[in-house]
């Protein structure tokens, strides 16, 4: 992958566009204010990840000195600063996830590709756990480049990687038929007016609790 | 607006653009702190410098709190501060306890105890154990070049160092990459620094995350003597403090001087003390048979007696190296005099520089601190960066505070900060282009390069009148200001120590036919070919090696003397150790010459000089003070179409670290040389 990487990179047309329509929102001068944003495009373009030729194209095409660029990398976990494969998995593993089983799909990531920040022989795959990925209620998620994978059973997970494999494109979102964050069982539901008042009701009787 | 405020119970009015550790400061209360430094920008990120405000419900930082920031009580009581509460002690003891969570404690082994603010404080704020279970944080030391050694697992991470190179430094090579525990100071990918101003993080850093490379493991600070001297790597005559352990110079610290070099120096100052004891000349040599041989101090200065005695004093010179003190020159001059001849000369460079049209004409006139007043700068001939990284410095600041226009006419080079480049030679010094008719204070700011061009006399004309034209040659602000790069000139052309016939330079004097015998006294960047020649100085350098006859004289770390530095401030420097060997202090050298010489100089002791120098210049009275320079001969300059010619501007120094034979024998200035030269990369 590493060897793949042009070592002069530079903005494709497009992306200087839209490079130069970020920089635009700041005032003039300021321009290192769109490192974030200029980072994000160019991470893009270079097959998810930042080689230090990104760095430098970056630090010198904003005039910045290449550390400050650098801090920015280093300090946002959504910079990749080795290569990754073409399918990145990003798994969360914070509490709800947990306890919805993401160890179960933690093990499977890490037989089917391997550890953790490594990409897998065929350069299709690379995986990383990361913190909340703020989907709790559709917990496991697992997000796969753009994309998040939600409700997911072991099995499901291996199908999205078998179908990734096949060239196949996985369904996003919700595992479990779920259209949002609505119920999963479809028999649940919420308290109507009646019931809420009842508890407050009794809630407000001296000597009981609910 | 100022405001009235309460601290620990006594009333005080300050501004209230201060921050409240300014304004504790004003009231003589100690506020310990990390991160804070009054020359860099707030970050508060240590929080040690806490104070209790009444009414506020957790004790604030002092350092980004604002005065204009305090509310009076409800009735319009005074605002309150406390500083020596229980509640105060108990937070800064808290802060102290995180800041040491991941300090190793090596004290004993760390080249910052005894002179570490982290160590201090821990003395007051500290608790006597840790409470702390887990692990220690580990961070691999980085290899950031030659001069500063880190060892990052001590790092508190106060960023002084990152916030010194973005915003004194201008280069901006030092940075904090990942976040939290993780954090880590580093260059990018691990490149040495390329500031010549980078030994000041070692000052700056509060704790033993940065020291000195090359003080590692030399001395504890209590050891040291202090000697408060003058800095004379170049003309602007930093202040600095030169820490001695018997007879050696162990290390140059700076010394605090708002109107000079506030409190930063350049590299070359503070790391060329490895030069000071290698290459030294500490016996005197003459020559038999083309080879150089050890002789008696008797023998060499009658070996000098037989050569000037041969030689008519019209065929004989005298040239003034850069490091030569002002009392030096003065008693070469008198012993020329006495001979009956002029032919010396401060200029080493070949220089045509004079004093013959006021100390106006060559010295900087609007001060250095008064660059901060200024409104446009024009730079002409000159690299400020490489001549003076301090002055430099001191521009870039006054730059960041915003409305300066800079134009520069010369090379380009990366200054630090933006200019306009209108060309490289001397035609395009053209008012039109230069858009700075209705600034005030404008500095023409003017390398000592330009006074060895043949045309120098038309091109200080030609800017003489575009000053006057622009309205910055008047009583309040004169805005011509030459920069020197020698430590020695100013005082030299102070004191006339250039021959009269101004075609008869250095140069001449080197070079001619008619120079039999030759005076080089601590001059090395000059190719001497006359007959016979003499070195006073302390460096086998280029002078030394070539010269007949070697007298062995004193380093400016090992004399008394005066210096003038290119703003016109008379400042001295002060022995700190003895020259090695038999090497004499220079001023001994010349008085013993002139009594073999039966042209006897009648002083005693140095004093004696000093006085006498100072009845016959008495602008030598004042020490520290500039003495206002009377712009009115500036006039006689004017030449009536002044010819330019279309050579380009060409800066002489080559290498910042190689300007003079102490820095050529530093091993450390060699190995930061080899690295400028490898872009940076420290490992070959």
């Amino acid at each position: 992958m590493a060897e793949l990487n042009d070592k002069n990179f530079s903005f494709t047309k497009e992306n200087l566009k839209i490079a130069e329509f970020e920089i635009k929102k700041y005032p003039e001068g300021r321009g290192g204010s769109a490192i974030i944003s200029l980072l994000w495009i160019a991470q893009k373009q270079n097959e998810g990840w930042l080689s230090p030729e990104v760095i430098d194209y970056i630090a010198k095409y904003l005039g910045t000195p290449q550390i400050r660029v650098m801090e920015i990398a280093t300090f946002y976990s959504m910079f990749n600063l080795k290569p990754v494969g073409k399918y990145h998995f990003q798994m969360c593993g914070t509490t709800p996830c947990m306890l919805s089983g993401s160890n179960e799909l933690k093990k499977i990531l890490q037989n089917e590709i391997g550890e953790q920040n490594t990409v897998s022989n065929d350069q299709l795959f690379s995986w990383v756990e990361v913190e909340c990925l703020g989907a709790c209620c559709n917990a496991p998620v697992v997000q796969i480049n753009d994309d998040y994978y939600e409700d997911l059973e072991s099995t499901d997970l291996i199908n999205i990687l078998k179908d990734l494999r096949n060239n196949k494109t996985p369904k996003i979102g919700s595992y479990k038929k779920r259209v949002s964050s609505e119920p999963v069982d479809n028999n649940v539901q919420t308290q109507t007016d009646k019931e809420i008042e009842d508890i407050v009701k009794r809630r407000n009787k001296p000597g009981l609790s609910v | 607006m100022s405001k009235k405020i309460l601290i620990n119970g006594n009333e005080f009015e300050f501004e209230d653009n201060l921050t409240l550790i300014q304004a504790l400061e004003f009231a003589d209360i100690e506020v310990p702190r990390f991160c804070y430094h009054d020359k860099l920008s707030i970050a508060g990120n240590c929080r040690m410098c806490l104070v209790e405000v009444k009414g506020a419900p957790k004790p604030v930082a002092s350092c980004h709190f604002s005065l204009s920031d305090l509310r009076p009580g409800p009735n319009g009581e005074l605002p309150e501060v406390y500083t020596n509460t229980d509640s105060v002690h108990h937070a800064r003891k808290g802060a102290m306890e995180f800041l040491l969570v991941n300090h190793p404690l090596d004290c004993p082994i760390c080249d910052q105890g005894g002179e570490c603010d982290l160590q201090d404080q821990a003395l007051h704020y500290g608790i006597n154990k840790s409470r702390y279970k887990e692990n220690k944080r580990a961070v691999d030391n980085k290899n950031i070049g030659p001069l500063i050694k880190t060892t990052m697992t001590r790092c508190i991470h106060c960023t002084r160092c990152v916030r010194f190179t973005s915003e004194v430094a201008g280069t901006g090579e030092l940075g904090a990459i990942h976040r939290g525990e993780n954090m880590e100071i580093t260059t990018y990918l691990e490149k040495g620094m390329s500031s010549e101003l980078q030994g000041n993080v070692i000052d700056l850093c509060p704790v033993g995350a940065l020291t000195s490379k090359p003080y590692e493991f030399q001395a504890r600070p209590w050891e040291l003597t202090k000697t408060e001297s003058i800095d004379v790597m170049d003309a602007l005559g930093s202040n600095i403090r030169i820490d001695s352990k018997g007879s050696e110079v162990m290390r140059i610290m700076p010394r605090f001087n708002e109107d000079i070099n506030e409190e930063w120096i350049s590299d070359k100052t503070r790391f060329i003390w490895d030069g000071l004891k290698s290459q030294r000349i500490d016996e005197p040599y003459i020559r038999k048979d083309g080879k150089l041989v050890k002789a008696t101090w008797d023998e060499a200065l009658n070996k000098v007696v037989e050569l000037v005695k041969k030689t008519k004093p019209s065929k004989i010179g005298a040239i003034a190296g850069d490091m030569t003190t002002a009392e030096e020159m003065y008693l070469m001059k008198l012993l020329f005099d006495k001979l009956g001849t002029d032919l010396y000369d401060c200029r080493q460079d070949g220089s045509y520089i004079t004093n013959e049209f006021g100390r106006a004409s060559y010295i900087f006139n609007p001060s250095i601190s008064g660059i901060e007043e200024a409104d446009a700068l024009v730079i002409i001939g000159s690299n400020p960066r490489i001549e003076s990284p301090v002055l430099n410095a001191r521009i870039r600041k006054r730059w960041l505070t915003g409305n300066l226009r800079i134009f520069n006419i010369g090379q380009e080079n990366d200054l630090t900060y933006e200019y306009i480049h209108l060309g490289k030679s001397p035609k395009q010094i053209n008012l039109k282009n230069m858009d700075i008719y209705n600034c005030k204070n404008i500095i023409w700011l003017i390398g000592d390069d330009i006074f060895t061009r043949d045309d120098s006399n038309d091109l200080l004309s030609h800017i003489v009148e575009s000053a006057k034209k622009t309205n910055s040659i008047r009583d309040d602000w004169n805005g011509l200001a030459i920069l020197h790069k020698s430590a020695s000139r100013v005082a030299g052309l102070d004191l006339g120590f250039l021959p009269e016939d101004s075609k008869k330079n250095a140069k001449y004097i080197a070079n001619s036919k008619n120079v039999d015998l030759l005076f080089l006294m601590d001059a090395d960047e000059i190719d001497a070919d006359n007959k016979y020649k003499v070195y006073i100085g302390s460096h086998g350098d280029k002078g030394a090696t070539s010269a007949d006859v070697i007298l062995p004289g004193a380093c400016y770390t090992e004399k008394n003397g005066f210096f003038m530095n290119t703003e016109g401030r008379l400042q001295q420097i002060n022995r700190a150790v003895f020259p090695p060997g038999a090497a004499k202090d220079n001023w001994k050298i010349i008085i013993e010459l002139s009594k073999r010489l039966k042209k006897s100089l009648n002083f005693v002791s140095f004093d004696d000089v000093r006085k006498d120098l100072q009845k016959k210049f008495p602008i030598f009275e004042d020490v520290d003070v500039i003495q206002a320079a009377d712009h009115s001969q500036l006039s006689k300059i004017e030449i009536k179409n002044p010819k330019l010619n279309d050579v380009e501007f060409e800066n002489s120094i080559k290498d910042f670290y190689l300007t003079n034979p102490i820095a050529r024998a530093s091993k450390i200035m060699a190995e930061c040389s080899m690295q400028k030269n490898n872009n940076g990369n420290i490992n070959g």
